[in-house]
């Protein structure tokens, strides 16, 4: 569960807010999309919650515990992370990408090869065919599962997720997204996922915070924030899906 | 010439061992101190800008420079010490911006993940940027491994080992046998040491493959038996050497090779080890005696009355002598007597050029001189002497040239220039048959050759028994032939040395 308490940031100083005063709780297992323009201040949201940035005011609370009560270095191996640069270690390969986590955790050799080998399963990419490789040999989409898989592999139950899928292609992004849909739900991870696709946030979100200008303008699910906005600017950031919406049904009926 | 080879070659052990030494303790030292500065520079701005403009200053000092000041600072210390720390200086540069720039070029999206799972500002310097920066560092280290060789060939002018001592003694005494020797040996080490680093470098970077290719493994282990065997060979030298009984030293120029080599033949006969220190800067070798590095060299009264004394008057020959020798005993430096020659400045013409004008003292120039061009080394135009001519005669010459002092000889052979400042003992006044001016007005200083010697030589009195055979036997004459039989008619410094014991036995 992350709790998010009046939290503000301000990289001058207090003149102008990167975040003001922003306060939303995740519950444990919900998928959580932070939605907006670039700029609004939803990565640094973001970011606060595993403390690559620090909130000027405010409380941030990971299943019931202040971050800054807690070692940077050691709240970042208890959270997931996936981002859009993915950041694969392009000197280490595939399977040493995986365990970076539980290296760091000091796992025992036999469990960290265990579960690189139920991780890299689980992204469809079988440690036997792929594991010895170096990231430079995979695709785009194969090196951002590698990406989910490193993220997994210490068995966080909180995952921060920074455009994850944004660099990639349309077909990959579709495959990408319903695999990552099913293992947060089997596995019962809270995620928090920054984008800027709606239509991305609406399918796989459970609730959806739009941002705008370091404000949370409304935070709802996906069926109330397309059907009662309650926000100008909700009401502009959905209607571009729900025309596509309605486009592509009028062509289903056509045929 | 083949036996000028192989006599050359016997040398190759003694100076390749010095030479890698030297080249491996200043990288290896250079890399110790320059991989940290350029860590601490990629994190902090602050230091990054003053750090590059330091070592890039160092660069630019010309290497001579450094290397006087370096044994200027250790108090006149000679040998592998100086010239160990001008070269861990000279190999900064690269190591520390290539460090820099390989850490800089890190992508951020690598830095950010590295952060974001968890890794600690230190894990990351070494887990992930320092390996990616490698490939950047070790092309730093090898710039730096092929300049330090190439430059470790000067350090022979502070008296440290090296194939430079090939090439300095080659240039001086026009053995090109030697010089090609000195510099394919150069060249050929710094190409060996820069692939044994890119060697290893591929090593390093496989050192995740299965080793069960036998190819991988038998190079790997040639890698490394090769960086074994020149690990030992260059840490022999730190071993220490059975110490010879004297160290006869000597400048970088002809007569002092030869007289060098005379002392040294003298001093085996009569039972002594000598070892030689040949092509060492004049400051360099008189702090040496004085400290007691060096055993016996010859010196020049000029030289101590101008450059140490700081005399700008010239008072006459004797009296420069007795001068020189009250100064010499007040800095506890052993005076042993004088050989007899005298290598001073003199003006030179062609003696057909002379004749058509008239001319056989300095003084017949003065009315002259507004349509003369003159040339001299390098330095001579700028020294006390030529203000003091100048001025005693009220004349200047129409063109004042300077060269290279073979150079200077030909420019004279070919009528360039009309008046040379050439040395008296010079072979190639004699070659030349040129005309040596007169200096009625005592312009020009003496320079009494004469044998300086460490209070530790001084007392033995076998050593001084030997080198009174040396004392006054050496004309003017018999040292311009000796050095003649070396710059003009090619001979090694060998036959020369022969040459003089010969007239030393006639006189």
């Amino acid at each position: 569960m992350i709790e998010l308490k009046n939290v503000q940031k301000s990289y001058d100083g207090g003149a102008t807010l990167a975040v003001a005063d922003t306060s939303l709780t995740v519950e444990r297992g919900e998928f959580l999309g932070l939605i907006g323009a670039s700029g609004c201040g939803k990565t640094t949201t973001l970011k606060m919650i595993n403390r690559l940035e620090e909130p000027t005011s405010g409380e941030i609370l990971v299943n019931g515990r202040n971050v800054l009560d807690q070692n940077p270095e050691a709240l970042r191996r208890n959270i997931g992370y996936v981002f859009q640069g993915i950041g694969l270690f392009p000197h280490r390969t595939v399977a040493q990408n995986v365990i970076a986590v539980p290296q760091l955790l000091q796992w025992s050799p036999e469990d960290i090869r265990a579960r690189c080998e139920a991780c890299m399963e689980m992204v469809g990419l079988p440690i036997e065919e792929y594991g010895a490789r170096s990231p430079s040999q995979l695709s785009g989409g194969q090196q951002q599962r590698i990406g989910v898989a490193r993220a997994l592999a210490a068995k966080p139950d909180v995952v921060l997720m920074d455009e994850p899928f944004g660099a990639l292609d349309p077909i990959t992004r579709n495959e990408l997204q319903d695999e990552f849909k099913n293992i947060q739900r089997s596995m019962e991870l809270t995620v928090v996922m920054v984008t800027h696709d709606m239509t991305e946030a609406l399918l796989l979100a459970d609730r959806i915070a739009v941002m705008r200008d370091g404000i949370v303008l409304q935070i709802a699910t996906p069926h109330e924030l397309l059907t009662n906005p309650t926000h100008d600017y909700v009401r502009e950031i959905v209607a571009m899906p729900r025309k596509r919406a309605e486009r592509i049904e009028e062509l289903m009926r056509d045929e | 010439m083949s036996e000028n080879l192989s006599e050359q070659l016997l040398l190759l052990p003694a100076y390749f061992q010095g030479h890698l030494l030297l080249t491996l303790a200043a990288i290896t030292v250079g890399v110790m101190i320059s991989v940290p500065l350029g860590v601490w520079a990629e994190q902090s701005v602050r230091v990054k800008r003053p750090l590059l403009t330091i070592v890039s200053i160092i660069q630019t000092f010309p290497s001579l420079a450094i290397l006087a000041l370096v044994v200027a600072l250790l108090g006149g210390r000679i040998g592998f010490l100086p010239a160990f720390i001008a070269l861990t200086l000279y190999s900064m540069l690269p190591i520390v911006r290539n460090t820099v720039t390989g850490l800089e070029s890190v992508s951020n999206s690598v830095i950010e993940a590295a952060k974001g799972i968890g890794m600690s500002p230190r894990q990351i310097l070494r887990e992930i940027k320092l390996p990616l920066a490698m490939p950047v560092i070790v092309a730093g280290i090898r710039t730096a491994m092929v300049w330090t060789v190439g430059l470790a060939t000067l350090s022979t002018l502070v008296g440290a080992v090296s194939f430079g001592n090939y090439i300095f003694t080659g240039i001086q005494t026009r053995n090109l046998v030697a010089v090609t020797v000195g510099s394919l040996a150069s060249a050929g080490l710094a190409v060996g040491l820069d692939s044994l680093v890119a060697s290893v470098q591929w090593l390093i970077e496989r050192r995740n493959e299965a080793a069960d290719s036998t190819r991988l493994r038998r190079l790997r282990l040639s890698v490394y038996a090769v960086v074994a065997l020149i690990t030992a060979v260059a840490l022999y030298g730190l071993l220490p050497q059975p110490r010879a009984d004297l160290v006869v030293a000597g400048k970088p120029f002809t007569e002092q090779y030869i007289m060098a080599g005379l002392l040294a033949q003298e001093l085996e006969e009569a039972g002594f080890s000598v070892e030689q220190r040949l092509g060492l800067g004049s400051d360099v070798v008189y702090e040496a005696v004085r400290s007691g590095s060096v055993d016996v060299y010859v010196e020049y009264t000029g030289t101590i009355w101008a450059n140490y004394m700081n005399r700008e008057d010239n008072p006459g020959r004797e009296s420069i002598r007795a001068g020189v020798m009250n100064y010499l005993q007040e800095q506890g430096v052993m005076a042993v007597g004088f050989t007899g020659f005298q290598n001073r400045y003199a003006l030179a013409m062609r003696r057909d050029r002379a004749e058509q004008l008239g001319v056989s003292s300095i003084e017949d120039l003065v009315s002259l001189s507004a349509e003369l061009a003159a040339g001299a080394d390098l330095e001579f135009f700028g020294r006390p002497e030529w203000l003091r001519l100048r001025d005693l005669y009220n004349m200047d010459f129409a063109e004042k040239l300077t060269f290279d002092p073979s150079l200077m000889y030909s420019a004279l052979a070919q009528r360039q220039v009309d008046v040379i400042s050439a040395y008296t003992t010079d072979g190639r006044v004699a070659a030349f048959d040129l005309l040596l001016l007169e200096d009625p007005r005592n312009a020009l200083l003496a320079y009494d050759a004469m044998l300086l010697a460490s209070p530790h030589a001084a007392a033995s009195p076998a050593f001084m028994r030997t080198i009174a055979a040396l004392i006054d036997s050496i004309s003017d004459q018999a040292m311009r032939q000796a050095n003649r039989l070396v710059d003009v008619d090619g001979e090694p410094v060998s036959v020369a040395v022969e040459y003089l014991r010969g007239e030393m036995l006639r006189n």
